[in-house]
């Protein structure tokens, strides 16, 4: 076998990708942002998913992986098309501006 | 022809339909006809009842059932739509079919003029609907039914000129008063039903007395708890306070209800249960002693009273408590036999007291009236024959052989005593006084005003006949030393018990003296105290000590302030001081702690996306820590 490069550090880099998602989530007010940083967290997921895959030599974190790439890609797709319908109604890609629906 | 004694309870009801279903579109002239009718009818069907009854000696203990259908079936009770024909309910439905007839010719005239003409004879007709299953019930489960529906009647005919809030005040406290023994009366049959299983009257009376031992505990708390019943039914002590003050309703229904039939329910109740009664001496005591407390206590009341209907409803008070003396001393025939006296009388009273007032503008003070002798004959001549058939006048009216036959069996009965024979004496006295002061005031003296009008045909006609039976309905009945008629007694012992042992022909004749010398110083006593020297009256009432027991009469001897002071006013208190419901808090505790956090989880709902993403995350993490710590 090949050396390879140990499942925790792939892990930790996973959840490093993860934090800088969330992070970039709560603190972006930008829509387009925040879906960059949806896409961000998707792929640390993925990530996961593949090296744990490696770790036990099954298939099963490969397959995983490209559900989470054809959710992504549908997901952005919706998004991106409200994200238009955002910015024709409001002249804005502002998330806190869109508040109608506070209780 | 017995067969026909469904329809007894059912043209009434049929007719109580009719005019309930039809009222306001029927001419006046028709729904008088269907309400009279109706109840003639079933006056009819009695008759023809009551012959066949009495001809059919093969009938088994002298008892004729007509099942219908059985009501419902639920744990072991089966309570049946039946009515059982016996001399005890023959003797009462002939009365009641009987004097209802006339008593509802009578109002055809007298509501003439009534705008709720319909709906009047609608009520009465339930009422005698209701009484005839009560009386002809052979379960007391359907007893109960009857006994409720005259309840209701009652309430809706004493609150039947309901513009006047006083009158609706005086339905309601009939109803709670007459309630507060029907509670006792509904706690009886379950009593009854959870100790000997059936609630058949038949079947009820051959196991209590196959099971209970004469004096056991079980039979007198039965005993009493029905006890409790009859005596706010038929207002004795203590729970007579709502009688007079019925007499708000119309002048016919005092007569029907609250003095022929309804109120004699209780007398009824105890007659058709008197098994269960002899099982216990000590309930008969009671019954006793009511009674006589109750006639004498009326009596007193209803010698201060102005309002003529209310010295009528203080003497029926006391003549139910005679009722109430005899069945308490074991001669339950003579308790029927005055309950058909009284029937005849005192309807015929209420009648000729309705008549006065249908004449006089509504004028209920008798000190108002005065010298209806030559206007009113007709009512003057028969209020005289029922009065003296209510004092007891001796040998020529019905009322002397009926009260005559409950003092002599007080005296001479195993369970009576010199004590009791004694009040009812005094009662008799007392008797004679009160009717007779109303017979010298308002018909004696000179007019006080003119008539607005002379009653008819249709009220004379009523007062005649009744007036004849207060006359003549003692005949079928004398003691042993007046010629010893037993025609009543003989239909009534084929179901009632006849009294042990009689007394003495020499103390017979004895007690009758006695009974005539009390009733007649009663009367003679009236005609000279308000005949004679009313002026006299007049001085002593004016003294302090006079006016005090004057007042103290007139209110019935104050249990309207007893009862006032000790139930009424602490609860209106307590129902005060609970007006915002204590209990509720409890609950509404809940619904104001949501209240409270309403606002501040509203708060968290403020429509930002990435606010939710937050809690998202913020969640996410508690769980994860969760799992992994």
């Amino acid at each position: 076998m090949t050396a390879t490069v140990p499942v925790s550090y792939a892990l930790f880099l996973a959840i490093l990708l993860f934090g800088i998602g969330t992070v970039g989530l709560l603190s972006r007010r930008n829509v387009i942002f925040m879906l960059l940083s949806i896409e961000v967290m998707l792929n640390a997921a993925g990530l996961a998913f593949v090296s744990a895959g490696a770790r036990w030599a099954q298939p099963d974190g490969q397959v995983m992986f490209f559900f989470i790439l054809a959710m992504a890609a549908a997901e952005v797709a919706v998004g991106l098309a409200l994200v238009l319908r955002l910015y024709h109604q409001r002249e804005t890609l502002d998330a806190d501006a869109a508040d109608e629906l506070k209780g | 022809m017995l067969r026909l004694l469904w329809l007894v309870p059912a043209l009434p009801l049929a007719g109580f339909l009719i005019l309930m279903i039809l009222g306001r579109s029927l001419p006046k002239r028709w729904a008088g006809v269907i309400g009279a009718g109706s109840v003639g009818l079933s006056a009819l069907v009695t008759f023809a009842v009551a012959g066949s009854y009495v001809g059919a000696t093969a009938l088994p203990d002298g008892i004729f059932v007509q099942r219908l259908w059985t009501w419902w079936t639920v744990a072991g009770l089966h309570p049946e739509i039946a009515f059982r024909l016996d001399a005890l309910s023959l003797v009462m439905i002939l009365v009641v079919t009987g004097v209802g007839f006339l008593i509802h010719l009578y109002s055809t005239e007298f509501m003439a003029d009534d705008e709720g003409y319909a709906r009047f004879f609608a009520y009465m007709n339930l009422f005698v609907a209701s009484m005839l299953v009560l009386l002809l019930a052979s379960n007391l489960v359907l007893l109960l039914l009857g006994w409720e529906g005259v309840g209701l009647c009652s309430y809706l005919l004493i609150g039947f000129w309901y513009q006047d809030p006083d009158n609706g005040h005086a339905a309601r406290k009939a109803f709670v008063v007459t309630r507060v023994g029907d509670v006792a009366l509904t706690i009886g049959l379950f009593f009854l039903f959870h100790h000997l299983g059936t609630l058949d009257v038949h079947e009820l009376m051959t196991r209590a007395s196959a099971q209970w031992t004469v004096g056991s505990g079980l039979a007198t708390t039965a005993a009493l708890l029905l006890l409790g019943g009859a005596v706010g039914k038929s207002a004795q002590l203590p729970l007579q306070t709502w009688l007079p003050d019925a007499m708000a309703g119309p002048t016919p229904v005092s007569a029907l209800i609250h003095a022929a039939t309804m109120v004699t329910a209780g007398v009824y109740l105890i007659a058709r249960t008197h098994v269960l009664f002899a099982l216990s001496p000590t309930a008969m005591h009671v019954v006793a002693i009511v009674g006589t407390l109750t006639l004498l206590m009326a009596g007193i009341a209803a010698l201060g009273q102005r309002d003529i209907k209310r010295v009528l409803a203080y003497s029926t008070i006391s003549q139910i408590g005679y009722m109430f003396l005899a069945l308490g001393v074991g001669a339950w025939s003579a308790a029927i036999f005055h309950f058909m006296t009284h029937a005849f009388f005192k309807a015929l009273l209420f009648l000729g007291a309705g008549a006065i007032i249908h004449s006089l503008h509504h004028e209920h003070d008798i000190y108002k009236m005065g010298g209806l002798r030559k206007q009113l004959p007709t009512t003057f001549w028969t209020f005289v024959a029922a009065s003296g058939a209510l004092a007891g006048f001796p040998l020529v009216t019905a009322g002397f052989y009926s009260k005559d036959m409950i003092l002599g069996s007080a005296f001479s009965s195993p369970m009576g005593g010199v004590w009791l024979w004694l009040g009812g004496l005094v009662g008799a006295f007392l008797t004679g006084l009160y009717i007779f002061r109303v017979v010298f005031v308002a018909f004696y003296g000179e007019p006080e005003r003119e008539l607005e009008r002379t009653p008819g045909g249709l009220i004379r006609g009523p007062l005649i006949v009744l007036g004849i039976l207060s006359i003549v309905g003692g005949f079928i009945e004398m003691p042993g030393t007046l010629g010893g008629v037993h025609i009543l007694t003989g239909l009534l012992h084929r179901t009632l018990p006849a009294l042990p042992e009689h007394a003495a022909t020499g103390t017979e004749a004895w007690l009758e003296v006695a009974a005539s010398l009390a009733s007649l110083a009663g009367i003679g006593l009236a005609w000279v105290l308000f005949y004679g020297r009313r002026e006299a009256v007049e001085r002593w009432v004016a003294r302090p000590a006079g006016a005090t027991l004057r007042r103290f009469a007139h209110s019935g001897l104050g249990f309207d302030w007893l009862y006032d002071t000790l139930l009424v006013r602490p609860y209106v208190w307590l129902a005060r001081i609970n007006r915002r419901d204590v209990v509720d808090h409890v609950v509404r505790f809940i619904g104001d702690v949501c209240l409270a956090l309403n606002p501040a989880l509203a708060a968290t709902q403020n429509g930002r996306v990435r606010w939710y993403a937050a809690g998202v995350v913020f969640g996410a993490v508690l769980l994860v820590g969760l799992v992994v710590f």
